[in-house]
């Protein structure tokens, strides 16, 4: 196999000096899929953008030779970086709603590569732009040559900026982050579309992630990059059967998953370092539960632990070895903690929240009087119910109502019929006035702690404001000592009241926002993705956080999520929702562990796994519209196993197993089991 | 679409019927018909005689919205109110108070007022337009602070100044051009050129600063970046794709204008010695001729109207993703 690309030595810094990518070295033969793993800020996307020469104003490379077959883009006129660029590598980005131009339709920017690389007559054009998107998967492509970005889904954006980045025939392509923004059924679909064009093509493929499932099903080599510098490199077989780097051994630890539902995630404690920190010794020493006097002092020197296994750290130096230090056994361990850890037996009572026949409609309006022709039916008829000390998961993919339901469910938004009964009081149809009284049993987490906090307020604002708009504590001064109180409850120093959101990491903002939640003694927090905007390592810490309030206040939770991972670690009950309807409901082990509607076995099945040895279940197309919904069982259109009653009839809910003692039954809508 | 106008359209009438009966307020209720005469009459010849007479020829002796001895629809339309003002919505205007017809006044003052102001918009558009792309081109170089820096100082100056420093360069000291009036035609060229070039100065460092702005906010968007990945140079990365959606916002400012350009300009009309509709304007209320003044008021708040469903308009041209309904 021929090498298509080596890096050597590349340092990346911004005008002040400060490095962000720093020394850091791999090559990419290929055919080969090389992953880089790492949290936000550690310099993966940098690494990426100096490939292409596409930095911002304010970084440049500063050192370092990259060669892309051969060539040296480092040392290369910028004429001749752009004949590379789109050309022999190319690039698909994070976020494919706002990589492609808005205003210019999905031919124009495909054949904008043609025109530069391939040099095609106009007819020739056309023709390699439908068969480009027509190897992307893209039904229908003629006609979608014409259409606008806004009009494609956002797996059909990612497909469409792969068939581009194709377009040039690349020899190496850099994918950055490039399922992250979407949903999981649709990653599957999206990677299984790079392992197979890579197959066909023989292209090199640097694939940037944060997800170790992600890497554990697509990655030959991998790199886990940590402040800059690539701290582990090894074959991806290496990496899962030994991880060496305690950063990396840390990164398997946090991932959340049903068999550690009794014990806390070892989260990382502390934050990625800003940039630009000058280090003396291991940057990784400060977080690190293995670090010894000498990591503190002097920097790491690469070395080899096994044949292709590299890592970057004072425990497999000469130096570890003469002062004693024991080759370590590769099984980490977890703290141990006592079982009293997994949240005590519910009290079988009358449910703290009672939701029947949630219905949210949107009017869709049309014509001169603004008639009402039709009804987005965003939540269609939901009910659950949550105990006290409960965890309920809702779980589904964008789309499918779940945020609505939570909205729905504070009266943030009146639900058009139903009834939502929280601790013995009917909520819907409840004045401003008394609704307000009820405000403080209520309360929610929000997905992007960095959007949810006002930026103008102070800590102690953010957290006195609920408590006086509802009454909590007698004066000011003893709301003063709740506040600290519950900075202490969070985990955050108390001095952290006078400072403003900006000062804080993602991780401190979800604190903030929590305890900002809790400050009106709340029995039901509804947390909508509360992790999802966050590090696996920080996600961790707002886990175990969540679980330990449980613990000690006894709070209800309704977790909002698509990451069913987090619902195994954390629920106890779970439900499905499918295009506004609740599809499979149950105790978490049930409907995680042997799901029975098609859809969740779908959806848990497209969850990239660490372990890897599972067959995918394909899902071919996207959600419908639930302004127009399928006929019959709204998964049919998608479902392997739809007969004719399907497409006809909605399936009633069968009960599968009535649940043992204080557990959730396991019930279903689908006509496989009626 | 079409329902869309027609119902943008219906919303305009009440608004309409507000600003008409604001004017109204303002002049007839706060400044009653009585004050009006003793203004137009002077302080010798005012006597309560005269006051009736003069009350009485320009068609103010009525009550004012609601006329209790006529008979039934009479008692609304034998007043004030709708001889003054009502006859607006059907485009006129009446008479000023020296006794012209302000609809055929404004109809022949349209012309030069769009001499002037057509010629300004577009040439002015162009420019700044032009000069934004050059300085986002140059970003971050000595060359976009000085053309920053230049915009600073040129939006700093008072739009006196340039008038007044144009006609003392242009006309005083060099003899280029008439320093004011108008002539129809190929001849009347020479008057427009400098108010024109005046017009067009004064908007350069406002307009262009905000427009590089625009431009900037774009160009830091992720879909550049991957016009760039594909190998576009930066030209044709600001010209296909950044200009394309940096236009939406732009228009919105831009297109709202364009039917207010019938009205012309107040102050570059009146000391260029134009007679468009600005002049007009500014005449009528130095003479206090409220006629006149409620016409153009009226015929401003119309047109400000049009100039917002044109932009509703224009943006389904330039953005895909607007769908009018």
């Amino acid at each position: 196999m021929s090498t298509i690309l080596s890096v050597t030595s590349l340092t990346t810094s911004l005008r002040n000096g400060a490095r962000i990518v720093d020394g850091i070295s791999f090559d990419i033969a290929a055919g080969e899929t090389f992953a880089l793993l790492g949290e936000s800020g550690c310099g993966k996307s940098m690494t990426a953008l100096s490939l292409m020469r596409l930095l911002p104003d304010s970084v440049h490379v500063e050192s370092g030779a990259m060669h892309v077959a051969g060539v040296n883009v480092v040392a290369l006129p910028e004429r001749e970086m752009r004949e590379l660029r789109g050309g022999k590598m190319a690039m698909i980005f994070q976020e494919p709603g706002l990589s492609l131009n808005p205003v210019m339709t999905v031919g124009e920017q495909i054949a904008e590569v043609l025109v530069l690389h391939q040099r095609l007559s106009v007819d020739a054009i056309t023709q390699r732009c439908i068969e480009l998107l027509q190897q992307v998967g893209i039904p229908d492509a003629p006609r979608r040559l014409g259409e606008y970005p806004f009009q494609l889904s956002g797996g059909m954006k990612q497909r469409v900026m792969i068939a581009m980045a194709l377009a040039g025939q690349p020899q190496l392509l850099i994918a950055d982050e490039p399922t992250t923004a979407l949903d999981v059924t649709i990653q599957a679909q999206v990677l299984q579309l790079l392992r197979d064009t890579q197959q066909q093509s023989g292209m090199a493929m640097l694939l940037i992630t944060h997800d170790l499932g992600v890497v554990a099903e697509n990655a030959h080599q991998v790199a886990v990059m940590y402040a800059g510098q690539i701290v582990e490199m090894a074959t991806r077989e290496q990496l899962f059967a030994h991880p060496a780097h305690p950063y990396t051994q840390k990164l398997f630890a946090a991932q959340p998953d049903g068999k550690r539902g009794g014990q806390p995630l070892a989260a990382i404690a502390g934050n990625v370092p800003p940039l630009g920190e000058v280090f003396t010794g291991c940057r990784f020493a400060p977080r690190c539960s293995e670090a010894w006097a000498l990591c503190h002092e002097k920097i790491p020197a690469w070395a080899e632990v096994a044949e292709g296994q590299g890592v970057r750290c004072h425990l497999y130096s000469a130096d570890a070895k003469n002062v004693g230090w024991v080759e370590r056994s590769d099984t980490h361990h977890l703290p141990n903690v006592d079982d009293g850890y997994r949240c005590a037996p519910p009290i079988l009572s009358e449910a703290l929240l009672r939701v029947s026949d949630l219905q949210v409609h949107f009017p869709i309006r049309k014509g001169l009087l603004q008639r009402t022709v039709g009804q987005v039916k965003a939540v269609d008829g939901l009910s659950l119910e949550i105990g006290a000390g409960k965890t309920l998961a809702l779980v589904g993919e964008s789309g499918c109502g779940k945020t609505t339901v939570g909205k729905a469910l504070l009266q943030l938004i009146r639900p058009t019929m139903g009834s939502v009964r929280f601790a013995g009081k009917e909520l819907t149809g409840l004045g401003a006035g008394a609704l307000r009284e009820q405000r403080s049993g209520m309360q929610m987490v929000f997905q992007d702690p960095f959007a949810s906090l006002n930026p103008k307020m102070r800590v102690a604002e953010i957290l006195q404001e609920g408590m006086d708009a509802l009454n909590i504590g007698r004066d000011s001064v003893a709301r003063q000592q709740r506040i600290d109180k519950l900075l202490d409850q969070v985990g955050l120093a108390r001095t952290a009241k006078w400072r403003y959101p900006h000062e804080f990491s993602g991780g401190q903002r979800q604190r903030i926002a929590i305890a900002r939640a809790l400050a009106v003694n709340p029995q039901l927090l509804i947390c909508d993705e509360p992790t999802s905007a966050l590090d696996v390592s920080v996600q961790a810490q707002i886990l175990n956080l969540l679980k330990t309030l449980q613990q000690e206040l006894g709070l209800s939770y309704l977790f909002i999520t698509h990451n069913l991972a987090v619902v195994d670690y954390l629920a106890h009950e779970v439900c499905v929702m499918y295009l506004g309807r609740i599809v499979e409901r149950g105790a978490v082990e049930d409907v995680l562990h042997s799901p029975r509607h098609p859809y969740t076995q779908a959806l848990l099945s497209a969850v990239p796994r660490i372990d890897g040895g599972h067959t995918l279940i394909r899902l071919t197309g996207e959600m419908p519209s639930p302004a127009n919904p399928p006929q019959g069982c709204h998964f049919h259109p998608r479902c392997a196993q739809a007969n004719a009653q399907c497409r006809t009839d909605y399936p009633a809910e069968t009960l599968l197993s009535g649940g043992k003692e204080g557990e959730a039954p396991h019930r279903v809508h689908c006509h496989l089991f009626s | 679409m079409i329902a869309y106008l027609i119902r943008r359209i219906l919303y305009a009438v009440p608004i309409l019927i507000g600003v008409n009966l604001l004017t109204f307020a303002l002049f007839f209720v706060v400044n009653t018909p009585d004050d009006m005469a003793r203004m137009q009459l002077g302080i010798k010849r005012v006597t309560p005689e005269a006051i009736e007479k003069w009350k009485q020829q320009h068609g103010y002796d009525k009550p004012l919205l609601f006329n209790g001895k006529a008979e039934g629809t009479t008692a609304f339309t034998n007043t004030i109110f709708f001889e003054k003002s009502a006859s607006m919505f059907v485009f006129d205007f009446g008479y000023s108070d020296d006794g012209r017809n302000i609809t055929r006044e404004i109809q022949t003052r349209m012309l030069p007022s769009l001499a002037i102001a057509l010629p300004t918009f577009f040439i002015g558009l162009l420019l700044y337009v032009t000069f934004a792309l050059l300085m986002t081109l140059f970003r971050a170089t000595a060359l976009d602070m000085a053309g920053v820096a230049l915009c600073v100082v040129l939006m700093s100056i008072s739009s006196l100044f340039y008038i007044i420093g144009g006609q003392f360069m242009a006309s005083k000291l060099w003899h280029w051009v008439p320093i004011s009036g108008y002539a129809g035609g190929v001849d009347g060229m020479r008057f427009v050129v400098l108010p024109v070039l005046i017009g067009v100065a004064g908007g350069v460092g406002a307009s262009s600063r905000w427009y590089r702005t625009i431009f900037l906010e774009e160009i830091g968007k992720d879909y550049v970046r991957t016009a760039r990945a594909k190998g576009l140079s930066e030209l044709r990365v600001l010209f296909r794709h950044v200009l394309k959606n940096a236009m939406i916002p732009i228009l919105t400012g831009v297109v709202v204008v364009i039917p207010l350009l019938f009205m012309g300009s107040l102050l570059t009309e009146s000391f260029f010695g134009i007679p468009g509709l600005g002049s007009y304007t500014i005449d009528a209320i130095n003479a206090q001729d409220f006629g006149v003044v409620r016409a153009m008021v009226f015929l401003g708040s119309v047109l400000y109207i049009a100039g917002l469903i044109l932009t509703d308009l224009s943006y389904t041209v330039v953005d895909p993703r607007v769908r009018l309904q």
